[in-house]
């Protein structure tokens, strides 16, 4: 989230589209609640009339896959009826710059396509330099190259009547919709996102959210109260476990994963390090090497320094242009590929898409270790369904983790809050913190290579002083995160003595003076204390419910993020109302800490050279309505599904995402438009169940509340099917079946897509054969597709084909 | 006798339930066990402790009672007032959150499958440990590469994977990925991919 859950309170329209907040973030309706009450309004957008829905003062239904097609749709109206801050739009965003005459779209593809490697050559998207090496821009937005101009002429198609057409949302709900959130426009209104996978889960993922954020820039919504891009995460710590990077292309605080080209740590540093030529741009990540040297010196302690290149060489590179994520992993361990696999906290025989292939991967292991508080189908795969456990060779080691409650450290909420907690009761049984299990492997693992071993460098000289007296210590690693001075050192004139924390990544140094295991939390664990474990009530002077001095907060406990577009070019903020800083004319006074402490703009005809562009994270400064990094197009363009229920995309002759990954094993299979499939599946949460279901499927009162596996259909489907309310059916996919109870509702309604009625069916994913012991009620991930957005490569599992039959 | 919600709701009739928990409670009966149950709540002596919900990410705040006496287990969960996100509200599943530790379903001691065995034995942490760490070494041994196809530097090993967890504490998170990346492991990945 750019901004956090208590934040939900101050905006003017709420939209909620591809999450159920009501029944997956229930208490995020305190919120929301809140926000309606002062006279808010709620839209929510999903296929299924949902628990969100019902609060909602708007409702429409669409077709699972369709949001660009919708939001396209919502990007036109705004520019047609110029609902747009103006102001805002020629300031912080990329509106202005000029775009290379390499560029076009033609028919659903953008310039730069090669049709052998599904892969564009982004060059063709570049932005137009001036003689300085500074975008060439035009604050007018009339340059018939410039962002705003390719924007309107690119959404120019997404016309309601076509939007209707493909999405199967009403005409009429359409132009409300764009209506009600359109005029978060006006000066001093905010309108925020609250999404999910719903989102994410598409080949179109992260086109999704980006047209989102489009919208959120042209309605000048970024960085103001009540406003933001908000992404609803669904683990408790789903926010500080991708903080710290437990991702194969990233390092903590989101540095790069070296690639093999990357032949040095200068090497390296130079190629992830943006260099921007324009004085008014902050370009924060010119920082890169700081954090990276101090995250090295956080891996190897002392044994790294400048002659061994802080033991750059020590770590994993992977190669150039290779993709290593979950699919990928998983058709690399149907393959084959590894002998060793760790499953720790996690329960891919479940959770992950085409399941099915997961369970048949594990076999081809030789050993896996699966840490967990409870048996699951991943730890016991070698006995689930239709497996015979005498032909598995895989050796398993469960090992038995600790409850959260049951350990201290922190989590970090999806606010980007990191919350300290503590032990309650010791850990069960035998059963160990994840932190003594980690610890105490890595010190056998050490043990195993004293004398001798493959490349021992990077094993034998990992820093691992983290237990006290045998025992796992969070305070110890909490403050090696943060960060340490490891030399007397005076910085920006103030003195620090070695061994002490440092109080902000703004101190840390490229030379080995400091270390941070994660740049982002320095400032989280200083030599005032633990920032976390804060609990003060009291508000911050503007009164919008920030709560400054309760936990802390990345960055530097900035609450609301980008906030230096909440205020006009003056330093006024947009909202006099939900003000969240405001310069006094000296400096920014009250409210939340500042997105970097210079002084507003001014104008651009005679800018204050002291200031600095809004958007400090980004290279030349400005909100990305142009997103020329992106793998599938600088703009999003509605694709279908890589399984849906029409014959062609009507928006244009590229039927789906023509940059999206399939996989070409036995187990994998894609079929779209079949007549054995002829209905949309989705997939999702029940407030019951959380995820796979291990840690809700062992507990008696919510497995009473939500006993079994089920699949939600719409009346007129049952009708059509046969099937009654309650009854058994057979739900089936191109790769998998599993048996559901049929839940008949008018939550589900046939949608009239192109003059076709198109239906829908939906499946909670938090079942598994082991438990309930019946061993009949199975994963929905049993019918979900190995396929999957092409930058992040999230899993397309909430819109794919399906059938069902009574059985 | 001890009984459950389910059996106190068939007793009381599934259709009047709502009626009857409101209008039978304090008069004995059927409620003896769950008073005999309460007494030893005592939360009063119980030591507290304040803790984050561990399910969805709105990062709610929780109290923990833990008896001091006998097993010194928790005895209550219930909502955090003083915290300023949820203010003592919670969710069924944050609710519920004291049946996730107290569990007769948890495996409390390390587990073991040999190869092409039917069954789970029980090993201690020490064998389990030492034995993951040899499987560690060996495999990573046997699969390292120095350089890639190219002759870059690389300095991996192909032959492990990894998956998890946003379930783990940041710290936890920290020192898992700093322990994965020592190894050598490329394929490092978690719930955020899904």
């Amino acid at each position: 989230m750019t901004n956090h859950w208590i934040d939900i309170k101050n905006s003017d329209c709420i939209m909620i589209m591809g999450s159920n907040a009501a029944e997956n973030h229930p208490i995020s309706f305190k919120y929301v609640t809140e926000a309606q009450q002062r006279g808010a309004q709620l839209i929510n957008v999903d296929p299924r009339f949902t628990r969100t829905s019902a609060r909602a003062d708007f409702y429409a239904p669409m077709r699972s896959g369709t949001d660009i097609a919708i939001l396209g749709g919502m990007i036109k109206y705004i520019l047609d009826n110029n609902l747009y801050n103006e102001e805002y739009v020629a300031a912080y965003t990329n509106a202005p710059f000029i775009v290379g005459a390499d560029y076009y779209f033609d028919d659903g593809l953008f310039a730069g396509y090669d049709k052998q490697s599904k892969t564009y050559n982004k060059k063709k998207w570049a932005f137009e330099m001036d003689a300085n090496g500074v975008p060439k821009m035009d604050r007018s937005l009339e340059h018939p190259r410039c962002v705003f101009q390719i924007l309107k002429k690119h959404f120019s198609r997404y016309d309601v009547d076509l939007v209707s057409k493909i999405s199967g949302c009403p005409k009429d709900a359409l132009i409300e919709i764009y209506k009600t959130y359109g005029a978060t426009g006006a000066r001093g209104k905010a309108g925020t996102i609250m999404y999910a996978m719903g989102w994410t889960q598409h080949t179109t993922g992260t086109q999704n959210i980006r047209t989102m954020a489009i919208i959120q820039l042209l309605l000048g919504n970024m960085g103001v109260a009540g406003g933001g891009v908000n992404a609803l995460r669904g683990e408790s710590n789903v926010q500080g476990s991708t903080d710290h990077c437990l991702l194969w292309h990233i390092w903590p605080g989101y540095l790069k994963t070296p690639r093999a080209s990357n032949v040095s740590l200068a090497a390296y540093n130079d190629k992830w390090t943006p260099q921007s030529k324009d004085p008014l741009s902050a370009n924060w990540w010119q920082n890169y090497p700081k954090y990276s040297v101090s995250l090295l010196k956080s891996f190897f302690g002392d044994k790294a320094n400048a002659g061994n290149d802080f033991g750059y060489d020590w770590l994993p590179k992977v190669d150039d242009g290779k993709d290593y994520s979950w699919l990928s992993l998983f058709d690399e361990m149907y393959k084959g590929t590894f002998k060793g696999f760790f499953a720790w906290g996690q329960n891919p025989a479940c959770s992950g898409a085409n399941a099915g292939k997961n369970r048949q991967a594990m076999a081809n292991l030789d050993w896996m270790v699966n840490v967990n508080i409870f048996d699951n189908e991943t730890g016991s795969f070698w006995k689930g369904p239709g497996v015979n456990s005498a032909s598995v060779k895989t050796e398993v080691f469960f090992l038995p983790a600790a409850v959260s409650v049951e350990k201290e450290g922190s989590i970090t909420n999806s606010g980007r809050w990191s919350q300290w907690r503590y032990e309650g009761p010791k850990p069960l049984g035998k059963s160990r913190t994840d932190g003594q299990i980690i610890l105490e492997l890595g010190n056998k693992i050490k043990d195993q290579y004293k004398d001798g071993g493959v490349f021992p460098e990077p094993i034998r000289n990992l820093k691992w002083d983290y237990l006290s007296k045998g025992k796992y210590d969070p305070h110890a690693v909490a403050k090696e995160i943060n960060g340490y001075f490891l030399t007397d050192v005076t910085i920006k004139g103030k003195a620090f003595k070695k061994g002490t924390l440092v109080p902000s990544f703004a101190y840390l140094q490229a030379d080995g003076s400091t270390s941070s295991g994660n740049w982002l939390y320095c400032n989280s664990y200083t030599e005032k204390g633990n920032m976390a474990a804060r609990r003060s009530t009291k508000d911050a002077s503007n009164n919008i419910g920030l709560y400054p001095e309760f936990a802390w907060c990345w960055p530097v406990n900035r609450r609301i993020i980008y906030n230096r577009a909440s205020v006009d070019l003056k330093g006024q903020p947009w909202d006099r109302s939900h003000w969240v800083i405001k310069w006094d004319g000296a400096k920014w006074s009250g409210g939340d800490v500042p997105d970097g402490g210079w002084p507003p703009i001014g104008s651009f005809d005679n800018p204050n050279l002291k200031s600095r562009h809004a958007f400090i994270m980004r290279k030349h400064g400005h909100g990305q309505i142009f997103g020329p990094g992106r793998a599938d197009g600088p703009l999003p363009e509605h694709y279908e599904p890589m399984e849906c229920p029409v014959e062609k995309n009507f928006m244009s002759a590229t039927y789906t995402n023509p940059t999206a990954p399939t996989y070409g094993t036995k187990a994998d299979a894609y079929m779209t438009c079949d007549p054995r499939y002829p209905y949309v599946g989705t997939t999702y949460r029940v407030v019951e169940h959380w995820q796979s279901g291990v840690m809700t499927r062992h507990q008696p009162w919510l497995m009473e509340l939500q006993p079994q596996m089920f699949v939600e259909m719409s009346e007129e489907l049952a009708t059509l099917k046969g099937i009654k309310n309650g009854e058994r059916v057979m739900a089936a996919s191109a790769r998998g079946k599993l048996e559901c109870t049929a839940i008949v509702t008018k939550r589900m309604q046939p949608l009239q897509v192109a003059g076709t009625t198109i239906h829908q069916v939906g499946f909670p994913w938090c079942f598994g054969w082991q438990k309930p012991a019946s061993g009949k009620e199975e994963s929905a991930n049993l019918l979900t597709p190995s396929t999957g957005d092409p930058n992040t490569r999230i899993p397309e599992t909430k819109a794919f084909m399906v059938n069902i039959q009574k059985i | 006798m001890r009984i459950d919600r389910r059996e106190f709701i068939q007793i009381s009739g599934a259709a009047a339930a709502g009626l009857a928990l409101s209008s039978c409670a304090g008069k004995g009966g059927i409620f003896a066990p769950a008073r005999e149950q309460a007494k030893t709540l005592q939360i009063q002596d119980a030591k507290e402790t304040t803790t984050i919900c561990p399910y969805c990410a709105v990062g709610c705040g929780a109290i923990v009672h833990t008896a001091k006496t006998g097993k010194k287990r928790a005895i209550n969960v219930e909502g955090d007032p003083g915290h300023v996100i949820n203010r003592g509200t919670l969710c069924s599943k944050g609710a519920a959150l004291r049946q996730l530790a107290e569990n007769d379903q948890r495996i409390i001691q390390p587990m073991y499958r040999a190869p092409y065995s039917k069954e789970w034995k029980k090993v201690d942490w020490d064998w389990a440990l030492t034995k993951i760490a040899q499987k560690v070494k060996a495999t990573r041994d046997a699969t390292f590469q120095a350089r890639n196809v190219k002759g870059q530097i690389v300095n991996r090993t192909m032959g492990i994977a990894s998956v998890g967890s946003a379930a783990l504490d940041n710290e936890e998170c920290w020192t898992y990925q700093a322990l994965m990346r020592a190894i050598g492991l490329v394929y490092i990945e978690h719930q955020a991919r899904i």
